[in-house]
């Protein structure tokens, strides 16, 4: 076992199941998550992991799996049930230089950390205070029956305080190098990712073990086409390419923009696209009013307008909290078919 | 339960030499005579937000940062100072003329007009700047605290709180989460009577705070926060349980806020007699009878730390009222670092639809 007090970087003894990427298999969301923290734990002796329940019992979704034996419980930190507490000392450590990745059990509970990350996280580069090193990560996002606190997509909550970065990859090769770039980044991070699709086998892909980690700040080319952009993220990015082979089949070629980070938005590569096709539909999990869809639609608007052959639309979930039972959910998530009737409309507009 | 600080006779010399004395004199002084310049300057209107003086407590901040290891490159103790510890801050190594900017919102304060008062930071000289909302730094420093400990260094984290800020559920959170990690954290409770206007009897049922310690399985102490000495000294044995590695401490000391909450306040829920009664029980006053009775100094010692004070807060007082204010860019610096620095959205017209990108 490691303690802290070695402050150098350490190279482990990788159990199997953080090997998945060094032997050349393929790795899902969540393994690809899982190696990341791994390897940066690895690398740089002042980050550190702070959570609930993820040391002994290796976290809600195992992605700490094997964590607590491999770093000692000075890295791998089981914190009393606090979310503000944590995240607050969260900051407290990184003024000190250290780079805290604490873990939100389900990112529902992020509400309770709010007051400090908005008002003392954010601002305190701003403030003079100094940069704070520090990623809050966590499962997002509906779909799995988790109802309406374990469900929830807390995105715009935080969207708009100036300050933090918001990173919500959708596959497993960003996932894995976004984290890493948000452990390294000197600014803080808030990191989602979507708890449906930490196991999806279709999202299984094979990492390069030297992979450059990624820049947050850039959206991705999902798919290319010509008669729409679609700008989405998380697990509409799949709903939505989901949406675009129906549409293929019918010649109707979309684009979709993977935005990776909203905060900060990659405007330009929006605004290109849309130059490009002329039609902008942005789809998102989130509720509908004040979603990212009409922050989005107002940067459009100022700097594409005159390009627009259509109205600018939205495809959401609708404005309630996240329902349990299956038929209402399957109601309040947008599903693939509202995404190809939006397309479809504004194609003939 | 609490174990009770020796009475002063016992604790007053405890291991402080004449020069170290004469230097709790100053940062007494000092913090006095710096709030009172501001007062001043308020009633000039020439400070913009509220301002919060701790007259008549200043022997708690003044007593307790004496207690800690300062350095100037980083090394050293970290307090983060509640809005009435400014002494703390003289003593970290604050220099009143930035504290004075801070209040003025002057280009050249810390963080160049766009924070206030006691809002900075300076990580070399060991502090870090609260914000407004109560609790929260409690929270910050466990983590300052923590990372002491996971680093392997002996430095300790010390903040206070008031009686207000001790209803607050980061005070139980940030507490908590230190005293579970055996974090190097000392949290004094400053109960000087009044949350704004709201009484100490209105944020607890108990009659005190430091009963809250066994509870959270802490080192407790509490003193009379108008005796610097006694203050030192209840610090100084916490600090030095801290800094052992035998975990966080939780103080207690009894003060009184002689003035509002901030300069508006008039104070009209303040009972009559109670702002006399703890005006004969001055922290300043009370210093310099017992060290010129005791024959620890002579008049002439005091007398010349006042004549010192005054000068230097004159002239920090000109240096800060001939600063300019800041240009209106620095509103923009520095939201996030790197390429981010500059944000796109912080343009203050619509961008032109016809320009290339």
């Amino acid at each position: 076992m490691v303690t802290a007090t070695d402050r150098k970087a350490t190279r482990t003894e990788r159990p199997d199941h953080v090997r998945s990427t060094e032997l050349g298999k393929p790795v899902t969301l969540l393994e690809a998550i899982r190696e990341a923290l791994w390897e940066e734990l690895e690398r740089d002796p002042d980050v550190f992991l702070m959570g609930e329940d993820i040391g002994a019992y290796g976290g809600a979704f195992k992605v700490t799996d094997g964590f607590l034996e491999a770093f000692g419980p000075d890295r791998i930190i089981d914190t009393p049930i606090s979310e503000a507490g944590f995240t607050g000392a969260a900051a407290g450590a990184a003024h000190m230089g250290m780079r805290p990745v604490v873990e939100m059990q389900f990112m529902d509970f992020v509400s309770c950390a709010y007051e400090p990350l908005t008002n003392y996280i954010a601002t305190s580069r701003w403030r003079g205070s100094g940069p704070l090193p520090l990623v809050v990560r966590g499962p997002v996002g509906g779909g799995v029956r988790g109802g309406p606190f374990h469900s929830q997509n807390p995105e715009m909550a935080f969207f708009h305080t100036p300050g933090l970065k918001i990173v919500y990859p959708c596959t497993p090769r960003d996932a894995k190098g976004l984290l890493k770039a948000a452990i390294r980044d000197d600014d803080p991070v808030l990191f989602f990712e979507h708890k449906k699709l930490y196991r999806a086998p279709f999202l299984r892909e094979t990492l390069a073990p030297d992979a450059a980690i990624e820049v947050i700040g850039r959206a991705r080319l999902h798919r290319a086409g010509d008669r729409l952009t679609v700008i989405t993220y998380g697990m509409m990015v799949h709903e939505s390419a989901r949406a675009a082979e129906i549409l293929a089949s019918d010649g109707i070629e979309i684009e979709i923009i993977d935005l990776r980070t909203l905060l900060p938005l990659d405007e330009d590569a929006i605004i290109e696209s849309v130059k490009k096709t002329g039609r902008a539909l942005i789809v998102h999990e989130d509720t509908r009013t004040g979603g990212l869809a009409g922050e989005l639609a107002m940067r459009i608007s100022e700097r594409a307008f005159e390009w627009l052959d259509a109205p600018i639309l939205r495809v959401t979930a609708l404005d309630t909290p996240v329902p349990y039972s299956p038929p209402l959910e399957d109601y309040f998530l947008p599903q693939t078919d509202d995404i190809v009737k939006a397309v479809r409309y504004m194609v003939s507009y | 339960m609490a174990r009770r600080t020796q009475d002063r006779g016992s604790a007053s010399i405890a291991g402080l030499r004449r020069k170290q004395l004469i230097d709790i004199y100053y940062y007494l002084q000092l913090t006095r005579q710096v709030e009172q310049a501001l007062a001043n300057l308020y009633r000039q209107n020439k400070i913009l937000g509220g301002l919060y003086r701790s007259l008549g407590q200043e022997a708690t901040a003044v007593g307790s940062a004496f207690a800690l290891r300062r350095a100037t490159d980083g090394t050293g103790d970290v307090v983060a100072p509640a809005i009435r510890n400014l002494g703390a801050l003289f003593v970290m190594g604050a220099a009143p003329v930035d504290v004075m900017m801070q209040y003025m919102a002057k280009a050249g304060s810390p963080t160049r007009g766009r924070e206030q008062n006691l809002h900075f930071t300076d990580l070399d000289r060991g502090w870090i700047g609260l914000i407004s909302h109560l609790g929260i730094m409690i929270e910050v420093m466990s983590g300052v605290a923590l990372s002491f400990r996971l680093r392997g260094t002996d430095r300790v984290a010390l903040t206070w709180t008031g009686d207000g800020a001790a209803s607050t559920g980061a005070f139980h959170e940030g507490f908590n989460l230190a005293a579970v990690q055996r974090a190097p954290l000392v949290v004094i409770v400053e109960n000087n009577g009044y949350a704004y206007s709201t009484p100490t009897r209105r944020q607890t049922a108990a009659e005190s705070f430091v009963v809250r310690a066994p509870a959270y399985g802490v080192y407790a102490d509490e003193c009379d926060g108008n005796d610097v000495l006694a203050v030192y000294e209840m610090t100084r044995k916490a600090v030095a349980h801290a800094r052992s590695g035998r975990g966080a401490a939780l103080l207690e000391v009894k003060t009184y806020r002689r003035l509002g909450h901030a300069e508006h306040d008039d104070q009209r829920y303040v009972p009559p007699g109670e702002l006399e009664a703890w005006q004969a029980r001055d922290p300043i006053t009370s210093f310099e009878e017992g060290a010129v009775s005791a024959g620890w100094l002579q008049e002439r010692d005091l007398e010349r730390v006042r004549t010192k004070v005054l000068k230097e807060v004159d002239a920090a007082r000109e240096t800060a009222e001939a600063s300019p204010l800041p240009g209106a860019e620095e509103a923009l610096a520095e939201t996030l670092g790197g390429e981010h620095a500059r944000l796109p959205w912080t343009r203050r017209t619509p961008p032109d639809p016809h320009a290339t990108g």
